[in-house]
């Protein structure tokens, strides 16, 4: 079907559901793949799309931030992380400032990068900051069982990994955001399978579709749900069938089994989730930050004032809501963690927004 | 966060692999797929490869981009 035909079919269903719809994008890839396409300007006037919890940084709350800071400031440690992180404003600075202090903080691509570092150098502990969700957990969680096996003991993670399918039922169990519709993750469900979303179909009502990250997919995985609506059904589709099975990548799941427990965590701007996240089991506890690092005294965590990175994390409120955006919150001097990864939605709005609702 | 880009197993060393990426080579760990073997296509996030992708798969990838205006031929 050409974009041009999914277009047409999109809007003759919004006119034949005659009611507006709020259909929420849950990853941060998502949100900005839609706004650097102008995809949100396709859609009929009644159609929003609202960006929900999906970038991992941005749901990182401060007092992990705040206790990655506290590590690296640790002698003899060198914090390893993806680069995201490193400019996200903690309750006293950030990964960069510490680093520009003298603290070892380096950006990597990759887990493995990490561990390679720690095999390189014996003597310096080396601390990957476990950010992430399905997708990269997997990941993580080969770097930990691989520095058991191997003995690679100056190897640790600070696991703040989280979990999608329970925020999102947290999301609709908190009803102050009206959402018709989620477009799944693509690339969380190469891992979970979209199997694990048909609770959110069946015990709420709600119309998933799994979508893959670009405009032309993400045009489909809207018609696919809106066809839903209009038939009155709520189902699980996969719209990305290049990327994800029912069942998912199972090797994944295996060694994040292996390696990690389902937990509750905490998310910025949502609170405590229960089973929405990882941490690593007693096993590994040896290649666990928060067990290694269990004496280091961690500052009270603050958010700052003023800031509504939570209410927008919820898809509750829109960054142009908020008085410190463009104002005193930008991408070079950003407030609030959705202004600093490129995935934030602030961060999108800022770069993009003109007027696309 | 979660981006992944595909790239095609050159060759296999153990848990290990070199991976080209439309032209640029990097080294990738293919121990999260099942039975990989060079010239197969995968998607990488993070220096992991975590998805094999069919001959169907990388040609509907390859017409969505040129669609797209996004990969020069």
């Amino acid at each position: 079907m050409t974009t041009q035909e999914q277009v047409r079919l999109i809007h003759q269903l919004a006119d034949r559901i005659g009611r507006p719809l709020q259909l929420m994008e849950v990853c941060g890839t998502h949100t900005v793949s839609a706004f650097r396409s102008g995809l949100r300007s396709l859609l009929p006037a009644g159609v929003s799309l609202i960006a929900g919890p999906g970038c991992p940084v941005c749901v990182t709350p401060n007092p992990f931030l705040d206790r990655a800071i506290a590590v690296a400031h640790e002698s003899g440690t060198a914090v390893a992380t993806f680069g995201d992180m490193m400019r996200v404003p903690g309750t006293h600075g950030s990964l960069e400032t510490a680093r520009a202090g003298g603290c070892d903080i380096r950006a990597v691509y990759s887990p493995s990068d990490a561990l390679k570092a720690a095999r390189a150098s014996p003597e310096t502990r080396v601390v990957f900051l476990g950010v992430g969700f399905e997708t990269t957990a997997p990941a993580v969680a080969w770097t930990i069982r691989e520095a058991a096996r191997a003995g690679v003991r100056n190897y640790s993670v600070l696991c703040g990994h989280k979990t999608m399918p329970f925020a999102m039922e947290a999301l609709l169990r908190e009803r102050d955001v009206e959402i018709d519709g989620f477009l799944c993750p693509g690339h969380v469900s190469i891992v979970i399978g979209a199997r694990a979303y048909t609770f959110i179909a069946t015990d709420f009502g709600i119309p998933c579709v799994v979508a893959g990250f670009e405009a032309a997919d993400m045009l489909s995985a809207v018609r696919m749900l809106l066809e839903q609506v209009d038939g009155g059904a709520a189902t699980v589709q996969i719209q990305y069938t290049r990327g994800v099975t029912e069942d998912g990548n199972l090797d994944a799941q295996n060694v994040m089994r292996e390696v990690f427990d389902e937990d509750d965590a905490e998310w910025r701007g949502l609170g405590n989730i229960p089973r929405s996240g990882l941490s690593i089991r007693e096993e590994f506890a040896q290649h666990d930050a928060e067990r290694v690092f269990s004496a280091i005294q961690v500052p009270e965590p603050a958010e700052p004032s003023g800031c509504i990175c939570g209410d927008i994390l919820k898809g509750k409120k829109r960054p142009t809501d908020c008085p410190l955006f463009r104002t005193r919150c930008t991408p070079s001097s950003p407030v609030g963690a959705c202004m600093v990864s490129g995935e934030g939605t602030c961060a999108a709005f800022f770069k993009y927004h003109k007027g696309q609702d | 966060m979660c981006l992944a880009v595909p790239a095609k197993i050159v060759e296999i060393n153990g848990e290990t692999a070199i991976l080209d990426m439309e032209g640029v080579r990097r080294e990738g760990i293919i121990s999260l797929i099942n039975d990989p073997r060079p010239g197969d296509y995968v998607l990488l996030h993070a220096g992991f490869a975590i998805r094999k992708w069919s001959e169907a798969d990388v040609r509907e990838w390859r017409e969505i981009m040129e669609e797209a205006g996004a990969l020069e031929q």
